[in-house]
């Protein structure tokens, strides 16, 4: 009973960097961005989430330098896709290289390095009254960090502002078709600006959260690659907040499902196990083109720089 | 009121221009960037990094050692991008490249340097020609999109090696870090003038490269698919069969890359011998407008910029991974580039003079056709 | 912003002029309609009917020249502004988003409200399908519609946004008869209602069936107004304002010995992406020595009869024989080795056929290369047959190695004909060939075409300038959607004849 509530509650835990990234590249994505810096701006929020602990202990600060390092990273992305119209692929990847040595140059020196104890207080598991005490579920869920709460909160905030609001819906039409949105009258500079950036701070806050609370200490190359599952992650929920969450743990639960099964006769080697996040995404898009299926296919203006005089 | 047109033309002088100062813009943030957070003179600095990079014998091996495989990593990569088809997947290409020498290597030694070597060769190139071959495969029949499936198979591959080190392939003479063995001597690459074998290959390639992408039938009908499918199908060219080909070669480079990092610069198979060349190769190949000759130059100065990192950081403590946040700015700012390349801004006022000056033009030379006749 | 006073002048448009690169779209043209009235602007496939029209829907910015809209000028720097003065555009492509539903592309763009509240949203939107007779399934996804849904859909759109001026672009293009009079009926009550309607278009009978003034629009300029009520408006005259080419070439017609028959297209039909028939039924043939011109208004089947010959489109029933050989289903490949040469020139004159940053030299390999033995191509031979094109054709080029894209257009229509004719076909199929181009050129190509006819190659000549067609072909063929209206001797061809034939009135039997 304790295993799967603990492990549960670890895959929770374990996923929620992947939420917050996965989160951020579904907003870019519905605006028709495809931006893999990812890892570049997980890594940027990381440090500057670290830096600024280390240095205010103040948990609001933290996380806002967080959110502030992905941030900044995004609107660099923003600025040469959406005004100069350049290449997506490229300059994603410029910015996953340019993140990561900017990380490892304001991290250096600072390698083991804790997270002062006052601050992780803040971050310590806050049980939640009446569900908490549901069984398995409610422990594992419900007496989590309020980082992690955060996270709950934001991927159903999302997820309506996505499919009931005006907005959300000019966002979608956005990343299906640049030149209907254009007609209809929708700013469509503004609104790709806004979300890339806000795409991109929300992935500093996984990076942050990573340095802040899940290791919680500095470390080169903190994400591990996470960056990369989150593109992943985003196909495999189908550009949908709600879905997100599920794939998000999900893959948390993979993360981490490694050293539990050795010794059992599950025992697959970790490694396969890690595979598997990147094999079920190919599987999901060979599928999705195979059935030419509309429902989940990406946005049909993704990748694509928009201009109206394009003759 | 400024207003930007897509220009009509562009000499190359001017668009050389244009990225050389772009280069030059990006050194200058770079170097507020340094004084700020270093207080170091960046000059200095700079002129660090190019002595740090160049001026020993030694220094400038090192430097080749690691352009060689960017290089013909850049070359497999410009091969599919001349294609349009963005293959991303470079990394895990090498990987497996080096996981099929590796198997010759450590598995099937057959006693003799050469035919090992050749073996090898072989080996590493069908290793990463399959494992492009996937996602070119999805790519001619289904219209699978091939830069998430590249970027995936990458991780796939990347785990696939690390299940061999800790697992199956672990060397149990090895103490502490898990690692595999080491290669036979007859499954290192020779060197040559104090540098491994590999940066002859690189120079041999570079020039097959350019007389196949620029000379031969396949490297022609690559161009042409990239520029207009309708065209090529107009000229009656098999697409699907090119896409598969040009993917098969675009692998293949990488997987020799594999093979040379593996055998002549590791002398074992482990998971960092792609070292993130696949990524840099991409923004190379990028920068370097898929050019064979300007890759080679390239390659080496990126080589050139980590290696200089790498001294500085030894003499003046920046962080070597300074270089990294350089070749990023340096790639933002030739990225921004590129649009005043296409575009030039140009006052609301003066279009409108331009146009009714062509306007006359037409008119005169309309009625002038009527006298004629 | 309803107009109560009719025949309130709410558009006008003075000076217009819109350039993009080197193309000149619209030259100083002046445009004006009326509040309660349907306007037809009419003209050709590349006249400058949309360019124009797109900078009433904010999409273009002017060069030059003034927008008045209700008497006050306005300046639109995007589609917002130009929805906020009441304008609505109804797109030849429809600008729809597949995936949503009508409702929710209808309320696309809405400022009001945050959330999304489907109560009042459709009693809006349920109203107005009311007041001008409108049928919409609000909730049935946009891929799910057929064609006439999709147009109801992108007319409540604008309508849902109060626009009392509408533009609508091609919108009968691809309509049924029975989806065009439906759709004719709702303009009818808008015009009711103190609308302003303007419908851009080619067609002849749609425009003297519903227009009550005409402006006729020919190479980005206005050359017209008339009213339909006028006693000289007749769709013969509209015919000639929109087609009538001011220059007037003789070309001396070579007469040949006609040989065997070398093309013979047996009940050819083929559809498009929307499986619309776009050649329906389609027999006729072409002997050794002889030129057949195609006539047509611009869509009426030309390109897809090109591209079905040279294996590029698809066929849905009938024969393609090229010297009694059935060539439907062979690869393009295989009907280009067969001595087929088929060269369409695009209205943007790149983009098929040639490979725009490429130069001469490597667009002359493009059907040459697979010739040659080995991996290497030689480029010695390319070289000079170039050399030898650009001083036949006297070619404008700074030099062979120059990319093409960087020509001018006329020049760049040289280079695609000259590859052509280096090849040696025995049947030629070309579409265009002189669009763009000075007299001298013309001239110069004209002759080209009677030297091949000369050698005994069949020439399928498919061409916008009727007097060109009645002086260099044999025979005539007329396409007027998708069908032959009419096969006729050129000495008995008229421009009259033709331009009916061409709108679909008055068909004659074949030669």
């Amino acid at each position: 009973m304790d295993g799967i509530t603990s492990f549960l509650a670890a895959a929770v835990v374990a996923g929620t960097p992947l939420l917050f990234a996965t989160l951020g590249e579904i907003l870019s994505e519905r605006a028709g961005h495809l931006n893999l810096g990812v890892e570049g701006m997980m890594l940027m929020g990381a440090v500057l989430g670290f830096l600024t602990a280390s240095a205010t202990s103040n948990p609001i600060l933290s996380v806002l330098a967080g959110a502030m390092g992905g941030f900044i990273g995004a609107l660099i992305y923003a600025f040469l896709t959406i005004e100069l119209r350049a290449n997506q692929v490229v300059s994603g990847l410029t910015l996953s290289i340019f993140g990561a040595g900017f990380s490892s140059f304001m991290g250096k020196g600072l390698g083991g390095k804790v997270v002062p104890a006052d601050l992780k207080a803040y971050f310590g598991p806050v049980p939640i009254p009446l569900l908490s005490d549901i069984p398995i579920l409610g422990r594992a869920l419900f007496n989590q960090s309020p980082f992690v709460y955060f996270g709950y909160i934001l991927a159903i905030v999302l997820g309506i502002y996505l499919y009931k609001t005006r907005p959300g819906l000019n966002l979608r039409a956005i990343g299906e078709s640049p030149g209907a949105a254009d007609a209809a009258g929708i700013n469509v500079s503004l609104y790709k600006y806004i979300h890339v950036t806000l795409g991109g701070a929300l992935c500093g806050l996984g990076g942050a959260f990573l340095s802040l609370v899940y290791v919680p200490a500095w470390q080169e190359g903190i994400t591990a690659g996470r960056g990369w599952i989150a593109v992943a992650l985003v196909i495999f929920a189908s550009w949908n907040p709600y879905k997100a969450i599920i794939g998000s743990y999900l893959f948390g639960g993979l993360d981490i499902i490694g050293f539990r099964i050795q010794g059992t006769k599950f025992a697959v080697s970790q490694y396969f196990i890690d595979m598997l996040p990147y094999i079920v995404t190919i599987l999901v898009l060979v599928i999705s083109s195979i059935k030419n299926s509309r429902k989940n296919s990406p946005p049909k203006g993704l990748g694509e720089a928009y201009y109206r005089e394009e003759r | 009121m400024m207003r930007f047109v897509k220009r009509a033309e562009i000499s190359k002088t001017k668009s050389t221009l244009i990225h050389i100062t772009s280069v030059i813009l990006a050194l200058l943030v770079a170097a507020v960037f340094i004084f700020i957070s270093t207080h170091q003179n960046p000059i200095k600095v700079y002129m660090a990094m190019i002595k740090g990079a160049f001026s020993s014998r030694y220094r400038i091996n090192e430097v080749i050692i690691a352009a060689v495989p960017l290089i013909i990593t850049a070359l497999g990569v410009s091969t599919a991008f001349k294609m349009k088809f963005w293959n991303i997947g470079g990394e895990g290409q090498v990987c497996m490249g080096a996981f099929a020498a590796s198997l010759v290597a450590l598995k099937f030694p057959t006693g003799s340097r050469p035919v090992t070597l050749i073996l090898m060769v072989i080996a590493g190139i069908i290793g990463g020609s399959i494992w492009a071959l996937i996602p070119a495969f999805f790519k001619a029949k289904w219209k699978t999109n091939e830069t998430i499936v590249t970027l995936m198979l990458n991780y796939v591959a990347i785990k696939f090696i690390q299940y061999l080190q800790y697992g199956p392939w672990k060397d149990p003479k090895a103490v502490g870090f898990p690692k595999i063995a080491n290669f036979p001597d007859e499954a290192v690459l020779p060197k040559v003038f104090g540098v491994h074998i590999g940066w002859i290959i690189a120079a041999i390639l570079c020039v097959v490269m350019y007389i196949f992408m620029n000379h031969s039938k396949l490297g022609f009908e690559i161009a042409v698919i990239g520029e207009s499918e309708n065209t090529a199908q107009y000229a009656g060219m098999n697409i699907k069969r090119t896409i598969i080909t040009a993917m098969l070669i675009s692998g293949g480079l990488c997987g020799l890359t594999g093979m040379i990092q593996a055998s002549a610069v590791s002398g074992t198979l482990s998971v960092d011998v792609s070292g993130g060349v696949g990524y840099t190769a991409i923004i190379i190949a990028w920068l370097s407008n898929l050019s064979a000759p300007i890759i080679a130059l390239v390659s080496v100065l990126f080589a050139g910029l980590v290696q200089g990192a790498a001294y500085i950081q030894t003499a003046f403590s920046i962080p070597s991974s300074v270089a990294e946040m350089l070749q990023g700015t340096i790639l933002f700012f030739v990225l921004g580039s590129e649009f005043f390349i296409q575009y030039e801004a140009i006052r609301q006022s003066k279009l409108e003079k331009m146009i009714q000056k062509e306007i006359q033009l037409e008119c005169s030379a309309t009625s002038h056709k009527e006298e004629v006749l | 912003m309803n107009s109560v006073d009719k025949n309130l002048v709410s558009i006008k448009m003075e000076n217009i002029t819109k350039h993009f690169g080197k193309v000149i779209a619209n030259k100083n043209i002046s445009f004006e309609a009326k509040s309660g009235e349907i306007h037809a602007l009419l003209g050709e496939n590349g006249a400058g009917k949309s360019t124009l029209m797109n900078m009433l829907s904010g999409i273009y910015t002017p060069d030059s020249g003034s927008i008045f809209i209700n008497g006050k000028e306005v300046n639109f720097h995007s589609p917002k502004d130009s929805i906020e003065a009441g304008i609505g555009m109804i797109h030849q492509h429809f600008k729809l988003i597949d995936v949503l539903s009508a409702k929710e592309n209808i309320i696309l763009g809405e400022k009001e409200g945050f959330f999304l509240s489907n109560k009042k949203d459709n009693k809006k939107i349920q109203d107005l399908c009311n007041k001008f007779g409108l049928e919409i399934d609000l909730d049935k996804k946009i891929y799910d519609m057929s064609v006439g849904e999709k147009q109801n859909v992108e007319i409540v759109k604008v309508l849902y946004r109060g626009a009392d001026i509408l533009i609508m672009d091609e919108p009968t293009a691809v309509l049924t008869p029975q989806e065009i009079s439906r759709l004719f009926s709702i303009m009818k009550n808008m015009k009711k209602h103190g609308c302003t309607i303007i419908i851009i278009t080619h067609k002849m009978n749609e425009v003297m069936t519903i227009a009550d003034r005409i402006t006729v629009i020919r190479g980005g300029e206005t050359v017209g107004t008339v009213k339909k009520d006028d006693p000289n408006t007749n769709p013969k005259m509209l015919t000639e304002l929109m087609v009538g080419r001011p220059m007037n070439l003789s070309i001396k017609r070579v007469e040949t010995q006609k040989g065997k028959k070398v093309l013979d297209i047996k009940n050819l039909t083929a559809l498009n992406e929307d499986n619309v028939k776009v050649l329906d039924n389609i027999s006729f043939e072409i002997k050794e020595g002889e030129i057949l011109g195609v006539a047509g208004v611009s869509g009426s089947g030309q390109k897809e009869l090109c591209e079905s010959i040279a294996g590029l489109h698809d066929v849905e029933s009938g024969e393609i024989y090229y010297k009694d050989e059935n060539i439907v289903g062979k690869t393009p490949r295989e009907i280009i080795n067969k001595g087929i040469s088929m060269s369409f020139v695009p209205e943007d004159r790149l983009g098929m056929g040639l490979v725009a940053p490429m130069d001469i030299v490597d667009n002359l390999i493009l059907k040459e290369y697979h010739k040659n033995k080995g991996f290497i191509i030689d480029r010695e031979p390319s070289k000079e047959k170039a050399a030898k094109i650009v001083k036949k054709l006297d070619i404008q080029t700074p030099g062979i190695d120059f990319p093409v894209k960087k020509l001018s257009g006329g020049n760049i229509q040289k280079v695609l004909l000259g590859r052509e004719l280096e090849s040696d076909p025995k049947l030629l199929i070309t579409a265009y060939p002189v669009r763009g181009l000075d007299v001298g050129a013309t001239y110069t190509i004209y002759n080209l075409i009677n030297e091949e006819k000369k050698k005994g190659v069949a020439v399928l000549y498919i061409g916008e300038d009727l007097d060109a067609l009645i002086e260099l072909c044999d025979r005539i063929m007329i396409l007027c959607g998708g069908r032959i209206t009419g096969i006729i001797d050129a000495k008995d061809a008229t421009k009259e004849k033709l331009g009916l034939l061409m709108t679909g009135e008055g068909e004659e039997s074949a030669v």
